[in-house]
């Protein structure tokens, strides 16, 4: 089924493209020698380069060109191997050269696309029409002094792939997926860092609407969004601002927007009519970037295996479940930790301890699998423990818990604590006595044939054995006597 | 003084030979630089104390037996060369009292292989001109008198650099070509002047005009010296990524070359309308040397030459709107303060520019506007490649070409500045090459009716200047140019 807004007039269909800026990792920046650390003190990573200096010319920095290469690939993207940079032209405080360079009609990657998975299980493939490479411009902060506005230009310079893809998502889910996704890649990639909340990755949205069945309609650009639950917001916003618009009469212009996440609406920025003109044309500063077969096929043997490779092997090698699958790729670190723990372990098993308590108690301490005082060695342990029956079940979650917060191994846990499961007949037999000799109306209510209290009493040999009965021999036991 | 009239190749023998000592020569440029600067304003910052400093160390090297290939050459640097530490103008006020922390890379090699810096050159606001009155610390003169006793202009942009080396003042300089700014000052002041191939020198520290055209090149008194400096100058910068990273050949050495069987063309294209019966004469006599010295000479159809001028000020321009964008008052160099940003900008740009770099701006912002982008720069850029193919055919066929430098020999100021189309007249015989990117040369050929110096211009293929340099040495040992300016060290005024 699919996601439409329903209007006075009837449904209506959503148009969303998105333009990604990416942060390339690297150590220095698109141009210039000048360093790229996050955080670092105001104008500290600024070269004469990048501050646009007379006489300073940019020089293409290798491994920014190769990291806009490998995105491509793991785009499943066309490499040109001929692109060219041009100078986009405005003037801004933040802008020193009063350019960006930027690869305008020649980008070094071409078509290629992603595929998102929705919760419904659906598929979809979003197309890329192409991703270039281009410098970040500074930062202007116009909240630090009384009257003087700031720049810090350590941004200025910083290699980017915008990333572009086609008008082909229809809902806020797909295009949260798809960033997502877009995410996951680039951070397998190791790429860009992916962290919206630091800026190294931005969106511009794109979105329009239209009645099913129509041609595209005018659409709206909605700048800089910079988390996934804000492009789906602004979607989402965008679009009924948009089909109030059509229904009572009037036309969408053409325009940027800005999404105000407080007040969950969009607000025009500038209209087509003062758009700047950017008179672009070819930067003669730096030479056509030509790239060699070879090189780019070594670039794509050292590619490491990406997402979608993962979920399907996952599955093959461990049998367990899309689901499971997919949310274990998601990361390339929790994958990393899953593969370290399963060797030799049950899939399944290990997936369900992992994307359940585990997950849930790194969340409630606010850490993350790279964070994880629990090793995958120790987690792997405390699996087999339950495994050899050493533990039961209840008993492992109490271990895990007490895991994450000392990262101590389960073993020694155990040892510790004494939480050995008992798996002496003998001592569960007169856990059973104990409480059926308690609970005499209740023995009789169970013969009678209320079955149904077959678990109360379960849970009560478990509690008079402090957890540590082995479940199933309790079970046994518990039919015998009764 | 006699060593002032010298040659770089005659003053290095004399060094060598203890003749003479590098701070001798460099105080006896510093004194003649201080009588004769009043008069020509070749320079606009004088840089005595390190010119001094570079020949006392010159003198060490050489003691030591380690002088490098120009230890102790004095030279006039164009200052829109970034000199380290020492203030670097562009010939504009917008820059300010800026003085880069950097040097640029030809006037690094130059220094490191000795050579002594007397002086900053005076120029056309970012080498925008062709006659050094867009400067904006007073134009240049050119020491050269014509009968009337009218004050000459030197050409541009590097007047300053052409005026210090004809007036004896400096034993050669530093110039940049984008579309003449060596070749034409050349020409009008007696010296000769080669813009090398785009590519041969890096441009890094050069403060950018027209950055697909701009070019570094020698000026001094003879072919051989420019191929002295050019030689030093030369080479892959990997701070400038259009430069070339090929070996530099031995200049000097093509300088000695016989060129019997060479084969020289003659444009006819450059055969313009009005042109002065005396440059056509000389254009002859060049042609009638060759001849003698055994070169073939061809006629070749350069067709798309017409269209030289139209194209390189649609490209120029477009580009330097682009690389004068910087100049904002933000980070450097003069600021006039506005109520906002859009008001900083408007009147740091409006005191800090002259009127042609103003001009040209406008110019440059027209053509990459969308709607005319298409109708002038696009179109531009496709003529530039035919006439780029031009050039390749013609040297298919020849190994050198050869034309006029200018249509005129160096004017009075006042003259051909009704209006600017005039003034870019000047350019017609030189901005060919400059848009092909090829190597140009002019070569003082003889005088005109008035007594002023004119040029004979070599041109040649892609990183071919050793064909260059053998050709115009030919035409200098022919012309035997021995004619003085009168304003020079040594002379009265």
């Amino acid at each position: 089924m699919s996601y439409t807004i329903e209007g006075a007039t009837g449904p209506w269909e959503l148009v969303i493209g998105l333009e990604v800026h990416a942060q390339i990792i690297s150590k220095s920046k698109l141009f210039s020698g000048a360093a790229t650390d996050f955080g670092a003190i105001e104008n500290s990573q600024v070269s004469f380069i990048d501050a646009g200096f007379p006489g300073m010319l940019p020089v293409i920095n290798r491994e920014c060109v190769a990291q806009a290469v490998r995105t491509g690939l793991g785009l499943e993207a066309h490499i040109n191997l001929v692109s060219r940079f041009d100078r986009k032209n405005y003037f801004y405080a933040d802008l020193p050269q009063g350019y960006q360079i930027s690869q305008y009609k020649h980008p070094i990657v071409g078509a290629g696309k992603i595929e998102i998975q929705l919760e419904s299980g659906d598929v979809r493939t979003i197309g890329i029409t192409r991703l270039h490479l281009e410098q970040d411009a500074g930062k202007s902060m116009h909240d630090q002094h009384a009257s003087k506005s700031l720049v810090d230009l350590n941004r200025s310079g910083i290699a980017l792939m915008e990333i572009v893809s086609e008008p082909d998502m229809r809902s806020p889910e797909e295009a949260g997926a798809y960033l997502r996704k877009l995410r996951t890649i680039v951070r397998y990639l190791g790429t860009c860092d992916g962290n919206m909340d630091e800026g190294s990755m931005r969106a511009d949205v794109n979105v329009s609407v239209r009645k099913p069945g129509e041609a595209f309609r005018t659409r709206c650009e909605i700048k800089n969004v910079n988390s996934i639950r804000f492009v789906m917001q602004a979607v989402e916003a965008e679009a009924r601002r948009q089909v109030g618009v059509w229904e009572a009469g009037g036309t969408v212009d053409q325009e940027t927007r800005l999404f105000d996440p407080t007040r969950g609406e969009t607000r025009s920025m500038r209209s087509k009519e003062d758009a700047h003109d950017y008179r672009y044309f070819p930067e003669p500063d730096l030479q056509p970037l030509v790239l060699d077969e070879s090189w780019i096929e070594e670039l794509k043997c050292s590619l490491p295996e990406l997402p979608d490779q993962k979920y399907t092997r996952l599955m093959r090698d461990y049998g367990i479940p899309p689901y499971d699958a997919a949310i274990l790729v998601m990361e390339r670190s929790t994958a990393d930790f899953y593969e370290l723990v399963v060797r030799g372990r049950d899939g399944k098993l290990v997936s369900n301890w992992m994307l359940g308590d585990f997950f849930a108690g790194l969340n409630r301490t606010g850490r993350t699998i790279e964070t994880s005082p629990v090793s995958a060695n120790n987690f792997g342990y405390l699996l087999d423990l339950i495994t050899d029956g050493t533990i039961n079940g209840k008993i492992a979650k109490e271990i895990l818990e007490i895991m994450i917060d000392t990262g101590e191994a389960p073993r020694a846990i155990v040892e510790a604590r004494g939480l050995r499961q008992v798996t002496d007949t003998g001592a569960i037999d007169a856990a059973i006595a104990q409480v059926m000799e308690a609970n005499a109306d209740k023995v009789a209510e169970y013969r009678s044939g209320k079955e149904k209290l077959f678990g109360y009493f379960v849970g009560q040999v478990m509690k008079a054995m402090s957890g540590k009965g082995n479940p199933a021999l309790v079970n046994e036991a518990l039919k015998k006597k009764l | 003084m006699k060593t002032l009239d010298w040659t770089i190749v005659e003053t290095l023998a004399a060094l060598d030979s203890g003749q003479v000592s590098a701070l001798e020569l460099t105080e006896a440029h510093i004194a003649a630089v201080e009588s004769l600067n009043p008069h020509l304003n070749a320079f606009i910052t004088i840089t005595s104390e390190i010119a001094r400093k570079q020949a006392h160390a010159a003198d060490v090297a050489r003691r030591a037996g380690a002088a490098p290939a120009l230890a102790g050459i004095p030279l006039a640097i164009k200052d829109l060369f970034c000199s380290e530490n020492v203030r670097t103008t562009a010939g504009s006020k917008i820059l300010g009292p800026f003085i880069p922390p950097y040097e640029s890379t030809v006037s690094g090699k130059l220094f490191s292989a000795g050579a002594v810096m007397l002086g900053k050159a005076n120029l056309d606001e970012f080498a925008m001109g062709s006659s050094n009155i867009t400067s904006a610390y007073g134009p240049a003169a050119n020491p050269w008198k014509r009968g009337d006793g009218a004050k000459l202009v030197p050409g541009g942009s590097s007047g300053g650099s052409a005026s210090a080396v004809a007036a004896r003042i400096a034993m050669g300089a530093t110039g940049t070509d984008t579309g003449g700014s060596i070749r034409q000052p050349a020409s009008f002041c007696g010296i000769a002047g080669i813009k090398p191939t785009y590519g041969r020198c890096s441009r890094f520290g050069i403060i950018a005009f027209a950055s697909s055209l701009d070019q570094a090149g020698p000026m001094a008194r003879s072919v051989e010296d420019c191929a002295v400096l050019l030689e030093v100058m030369s080479g892959f910068d990997p701070k400038d990524s259009t430069s070339a990273d090929r070996t530099v050949p031995n200049f000097r050495a093509a300088c000695g070359r016989n060129i019997a069987g060479m084969r020289v063309g003659i444009p006819v294209e450059y055969r313009v309308s009005g042109m002065a019966p005396e440059i056509e004469k000389l254009w002859q006599a060049g042609i009638d040397w060759l001849k003698h010295e055994g070169a073939e000479i061809f006629d070749v159809s350069l067709p798309h030459t017409k269209y030289g001028l139209a194209v390189y000020y649609i490209v120029a321009p477009a580009e330097a709107s682009s690389n004068l964008a910087r100049y904002d008052g933000v980070r450097f160099g003069t600021r006039v303060e506005g109520e906002d940003l859009i008001e900083l900008y408007e009147r740091t740009r409006a005191a800090g520019f002259g009127a042609e770099v103003k001009r040209r701006i406008m110019i440059g912002t027209y053509v990459l506007s969308e709607g005319y982008y298409d109708a002038y720069y696009l179109k531009a850029q496709k003529i530039r490649s035919l006439i780029l193919r031009d050039f390749r055919e013609a040297f298919a066929n020849v190994d050198v070409l050869l034309t006029p430098t200018t249509p005129s020999a160096a004017f009075a100021i006042g003259e051909k500045m009704d209006d600017p189309v005039t003034m870019y007249l000047n350019d017609v015989f030189t901005v060919p090459a400059s848009l092909a990117g090829v190597p140009a040369m002019s070569v003082p050929a003889g005088l005109d009716s008035c007594g002023l110096p004119l040029g004979l211009q070599v041109i040649g293929r892609h990183f071919d200047e050793e064909s260059v340099f053998a050709i115009a040495a030919a035409l200098e040992r022919a012309a035997d140019f021995r004619s003085l300016p009168a304003l020079r060290a040594g002379a009265t005024p």
